[in-house]
């Protein structure tokens, strides 16, 4: 398919490059005798974003839209106060797979892994590849009581799906996980909450790597018997 | 002569902390002493908007060198004085070392010239709340009935019991619906910290105590002096909860 020029009031524009980029990428276009109106330039407009927000090896939100959607998160955090969780993860000791079977089976394990991570989430979480071997997946509203469950699920995903790069060849592939919770009601920073991710994700790597470590939220849990003590008895039995 | 440093926390938002902050802070005025509310909830502070001030200098500018210290004090209705931390502090959220030293520093600069420094902390037991409340020599902790906040109030008393190895609790319960169920509620709380928080403190380390400064009963009153963005004190002093209110400020200061 060759990019069409548009008529008219348009034609000044260049979208030579912009168009073909589109079409290599696999994205539709309107009508072609749309072509040139406002709705049409609207079109290309909103393609070239979603273009400029995915990654083009796994599909994943990118940086750029990762960055995006987890100020809007911290942003929800506070007012909202409900919990949620940022997950970063990194394929393990991914030198060695790009050293022993070459660049295009690294990009294969990275495809995988991509996949992987979107298998085990919710559609309203994020999903983005950081970069090189790196992937963040933003959880809203995750009670800190599930976090080590969803960041094991993952990582068990990965670890139990054997990678094809080859007629015959498989490869095991094993990730580790940080993760830390927004603090709820405070109004964090985006940049912090990925530092606080990072520094579990160093611990992951640190114990051995192929785990998920979770930064504890700083709440002293209240245990079932606490809290039957609490409220067990009638409140209002010595008012009587 | 420096001031007694009583900071007031609680587990769960809004059971009306920066509420009994303010009110406490006019009544303790009224006996005489000199108050100062340092707004230490630096991530959604807003002690300002329950004032009805529109500070231009706020911590903030302290923080980051850009105002003296004197200029972010200002004169709150009530016959105290704030220092408000200002919105959009967001680099202060999580507690950095710098954010703590500069803390420590205002809080030692302004203790002399006052009787007493509220610190109105963030809800929640984050560091940035810990760590304002590890700046007092007191601590208040803002209950009310509902068993959410009863839960997340003790939570913070055991977390504060445990890590900052406090043995007095002051407690205050909010939006009581009828007289005595605050001294029911710290009974309850007292129960379940002697059973479970003072045996994990270790033998000799002796019980923790809570001590009820008073409760304030659900008072249309209070909702009244809120949409006005007035304190209770100054609109409606003789409406019951202004009377607990009062009450309290008298155990803190007694004559």
């Amino acid at each position: 398919m060759t990019p069409q020029t548009p008529p008219s009031e348009t034609s000044q524009l260049k979208l030579g490059a912009a168009l073909q980029l589109l079409s290599q990428s696999g994205h539709v276009l309107p009508e072609l005798n749309d072509v040139g109106s406002a709705a049409w330039l609207q079109a290309v407009i909103d393609a070239l974003c979603n273009l400029s927000s995915r990654d083009p090896l796994t599909g994943l939100a990118n940086r750029r839209q990762f960055e995006l959607a987890l100020a809007r998160e911290v942003d929800r955090v506070a007012r909202a106060g409900e919990p949620a969780l940022l997950l970063i993860a990194d394929i393990d000791r991914f030198k060695s797979v790009n050293d022993n079977h070459g660049h295009a089976a690294g990009d294969l394990v990275i495809q995988s892994v991509a996949q992987s991570l979107m298998e085990c989430v919710r559609p309203m979480d994020t999903v983005a590849r950081l970069g090189g071997e790196e992937f963040a997946i933003i959880l809203p509203n995750c009670p800190p009581a599930f976090g080590q469950t969803v960041a094991e699920r993952i990582r068990g995903k990965v670890e139990r799906k054997p990678v094809a790069i080859g007629l015959s060849e498989t490869i095991s592939i094993t990730i580790s996980l940080g993760g830390a919770f927004a603090p709820q009601w405070v109004r964090s920073s985006a940049p912090l909450w990925i530092e606080r991710a990072d520094q579990q994700l160093y611990r992951a790597k640190a114990e051995g790597r192929n785990r998920a470590c979770l930064e504890m939220p700083p709440v002293s849990l209240v245990s079932a018997e606490e809290k039957g003590l609490l409220f067990g008895v009638s409140q209002f039995e010595d008012l009587e | 002569m420096t001031a007694r440093i009583l900071a007031v926390t609680s587990g769960k938002g809004g059971v009306g902390k920066t509420f009994v902050s303010a009110n406490l802070a006019a009544a303790l005025a009224r006996r005489g002493e000199r108050v100062l509310v340092l707004d230490a909830d630096l991530g959604l502070a807003n002690l300002d908007v329950v004032l009805n001030l529109f500070p231009k200098i706020t911590l903030h500018d302290v923080f980051t060198g850009k105002a003296k210290l004197d200029d972010a004090i200002l004169p709150a209705p009530g016959g105290f004085s704030v220092l408000l931390a200002g919105s959009g502090l967001v680099e202060y959220s999580r507690l950095t070392s710098e954010v703590r030293e500069q803390l420590l520093k205002i809080i030692e600069t302004v203790a002399p010239r006052y009787d007493r420094v509220l610190l109105d902390t963030g809800a929640g037991i984050s560091d940035v709340v810990l760590f304002a409340v590890s700046l007092a020599t007191e601590v208040l902790v803002v209950a009310t009935p509902e068993p959410t906040s009863l839960t997340d109030a003790y939570a913070t008393i055991k977390v504060l019991a445990t890590q900052q190895q406090r043995h007095a609790i002051s407690l205050v319960v909010n939006q009581v619906s009828r007289t005595g169920e605050g001294r029911v509620i710290r009974g309850q709380l007292q129960q379940v910290v002697d059973r479970f928080v003072t045996p994990m403190l270790g033998e000799g380390a002796g019980p923790v105590k809570l001590e009820l400064l008073g409760e304030i009963p659900t008072d249309k009153a209070v909702r009244e002096a809120v949409q006005k963005r007035q304190l209770l004190l100054e609109t409606l002093p003789g409406s019951e909860a202004a009377k607990g209110i009062v009450s309290i400020a008298t155990k803190l200061s007694p004559a």
